[in-house]
């Protein structure tokens, strides 16, 4: 395990990654506690340009930008977190039942998972959001990471069954183990690394999805996420009146955030799938 | 072919049942928002109207439009059976527009900006992949990277920049609509001109984040490629550089169609919203719209519209697969 953690930090991508994402992590952290000015309080007027004491100036409601970037990075991380890692769970529940239990359980739980990659998880997102009358972030994370699974089932399913009939999964059956036991103890290692680079893009899937459906007037209210940053510019044409720190910096953090889960991600691969390593 | 046939019949009888499922979530989560949806609509619509006989009329046509009044799976049954004549009811917010008019004159803007910004992302991003792959070293080091970042910006937020820089700030190409806001839609060059203009920054838009991902996955394909045995055998044997890249694309683009059947879910998702900054009279405009309306005929109309193209262009590339793949071909015969 040392020797893997060292293999990891190799990777110069996945160092370059972390270093991106730790930095902005520490913004997101230390920012708000030197500046403590409401995201939400509307203190300038309208698209107030940059100056000495506004580093990125004002947006359409005559708040803080910089201090709202930072608080709505943080909101639309948080969602990108919850929703990956609840997408990250029920795919690995269904994955790995599903793998190991085969006849079935294992029919079923592949159709369900196949019908839920094929209809697009942005529709049924659309759908539920406009169902739900009052959203906060935590249940437009919910709504994400539940239409957000499929993929991941599907890949842990794959993997489940290449491992199911392995010595040492028979081993454990033979010495009276119980499925539950032997799904954690003997196939969960073995897909653990997997599973960790399925949640990084889960995470940047997911802040992207809150992007697009905030755009689209669906997002979580009462809040600041960087989707409805966008929202806000656009629909207050900040783009036709040139105020461009209404969205260039939301528009780069969305970027940023994504580009570092993604880098980590192809950072991890090379290590666990040597055959692309260069 | 008798395996083929079996194959063609799992996959549809797959896609059928895909189909009634979505139609199934497209009838039942619109209609678990609480309160009466019709009641809200039509006051809003009537606020100006003082006859109390006409607003009653309103409220009868869509209660009947939506069919409120029975219950829940009898609701169901008139609108599977309404969808099998090609009604999709009436529009709330257009009112009284019909939801399929609505719908058909939007798609082909849709398809007709999205269609050909996807195939040309696809081809140029597979191009550069293969070329980032092969050549590899500092070009690679610095086009991955850079490939990578681009793949990451929502194509919406790349939108508002390229309006703001190409529209905005040079004023090169016009910043919203289909075509120009003084026109009528109509066989003319000047109609022509004024679409082609305001065709420029979405479709570029589209096209340029669209390169970031395809390449990506291509470049992978194309790194596995260049490690077989068949490349190592092509330098043996000394061959033109660029004759062996032929190769490798040739066997690396197949896995890619899956990308572009990819890429087609997600015009769905992230360049649909391309519109809305564009103001595009397509279907991203129009279930914005609909969204802000709450209009909810018109809202199931278009998941569902998307829905289906999702469904036909998979099951298209499926049926494809099957006839190009000689491992699917294999596999079928087992």
């Amino acid at each position: 395990m040392n020797g893997n953690f060292k293999m990891i930090f190799k990777s110069g991508k996945f160092d370059v990654g972390v270093a991106i994402f730790a930095l902005l992590l520490l913004c997101i952290v230390i920012f708000p506690l030197l500046n403590k000015e409401d995201p939400l309080k509307m203190n300038y007027t309208m698209f107030q340009p940059p100056g000495a004491n506004l580093p990125l100036g004002a947006d359409n409601f005559g708040r803080n930008e910089l201090v709202e970037l930072i608080a709505g990075g943080k909101t639309s991380l948080i969602i990108g977190i919850l929703a990956g890692a609840i997408a990250t769970c029920i795919g690995l529940i269904i994955g790995l039942s599903g793998g190991y239990l085969g006849g079935l359980a294992d029919n079923i739980l592949s159709s369900v998972t196949n019908i839920f990659i094929v209809i697009p998880s942005f529709i049924i997102l659309v759908l539920i959001s406009v169902s739900i009358s009052s959203r906060s972030f935590l249940t437009t994370a919910l709504v994400i990471g539940f239409t957000s699974w499929p993929w991941t089932a599907r890949a842990v399913r794959a993997q489940t069954i290449s491992l199911r009939n392995r010595d040492h999964v028979n081993l454990a059956k033979v010495s009276g183990y119980s499925v539950p036991k032997i799904i954690v103890m003997e196939i969960l290692p073995y897909i653990a690394s997997y599973v960790g680079m399925a949640f990084i893009l889960q995470v940047a899937s997911g802040i992207l999805s809150e992007a697009t459906i905030s755009m689209l007037g669906l997002g979580p209210q009462n809040t600041v996420t960087l989707g409805l940053m966008l929202n806000w510019a656009t629909m207050y044409e900040a783009h036709m009146s040139g105020a461009w720190w209404a969205f260039v910096p939301p528009v780069l953090m969305i970027a940023l955030i994504t580009f570092s889960l993604n880098l980590m991600n192809t950072g991890l691969d090379q290590v666990f799938n040597p055959q692309i390593r260069s | 072919m008798k395996s083929y046939r079996k194959y063609m019949t799992s996959k549809i009888a797959w896609y059928v049942l895909t189909f009634v499922v979505a139609v199934f979530l497209n009838f039942l989560l619109p209609r678990l928002i609480p309160g009466n949806p019709v009641s809200t609509i039509v006051s809003k619509i009537t606020s100006g109207m003082a006859d109390t006989n006409s607003i009653k009329r309103v409220y009868e046509t869509f209660e009947k439009e939506f069919g409120l009044n029975k219950p829940i799976w009898e609701q169901f049954m008139i609108y599977v059976s309404n969808l099998f004549h090609g009604n999709m009811g009436t529009s709330f917010g257009q009112y009284p527009r019909k939801v399929t008019d609505i719908l058909a004159s939007s798609i082909v803007w849709t398809i007709g900006l999205q269609l050909p910004a996807i195939i040309v992302s696809w081809i140029l991003g597979n191009v550069l992949g293969v070329l980032a792959a092969y050549v590899k070293k500092g070009f690679d080091r610095i086009l991955f990277p850079v490939f990578l970042f681009i793949s990451c910006i929502p194509s919406f937020g790349f939108a508002i920049v390229m309006v703001w820089l190409f529209a905005v700030a040079l004023k090169i190409a016009p910043a919203s609509g289909g075509y120009a806001f003084d026109m009528i839609p109509s066989p003319t060059f000047s109609f022509f001109l004024s679409v082609l203009q305001h065709y420029q920054l979405p479709f570029w838009s589209i096209v340029l984040v669209g390169i970031g991902g395809q390449s990506l996955g291509m470049r992978e394909m194309s790194i596995y490629e260049l490690n077989a045995d068949y490349v190592k055998y092509c330098r043996l044997l000394g061959l033109r550089d660029s004759k062996i890249v032929k190769y490798v694309f040739k066997n690396a683009v197949l896995p890619q169609i899956t990308g572009l059947a990819l890429s087609l879910g997600t015009m769905v998702g992230g360049a649909l919203i391309t519109e809305i900054v564009f103001s595009y009279p397509g279907l991203g405009s129009v279930l914005f719209n609909a969204i802000a309306a709450q209009d909810f005929p018109l809202i199931s109309g278009c998941t569902l519209l998307i829905t289906t193209g999702v469904l036909v262009a998979n099951f298209l590339i499926d049926i494809a697969y099957g006839l190009i793949d000689p491992r699917i071909k294999v596999a079928q015969r087992e």
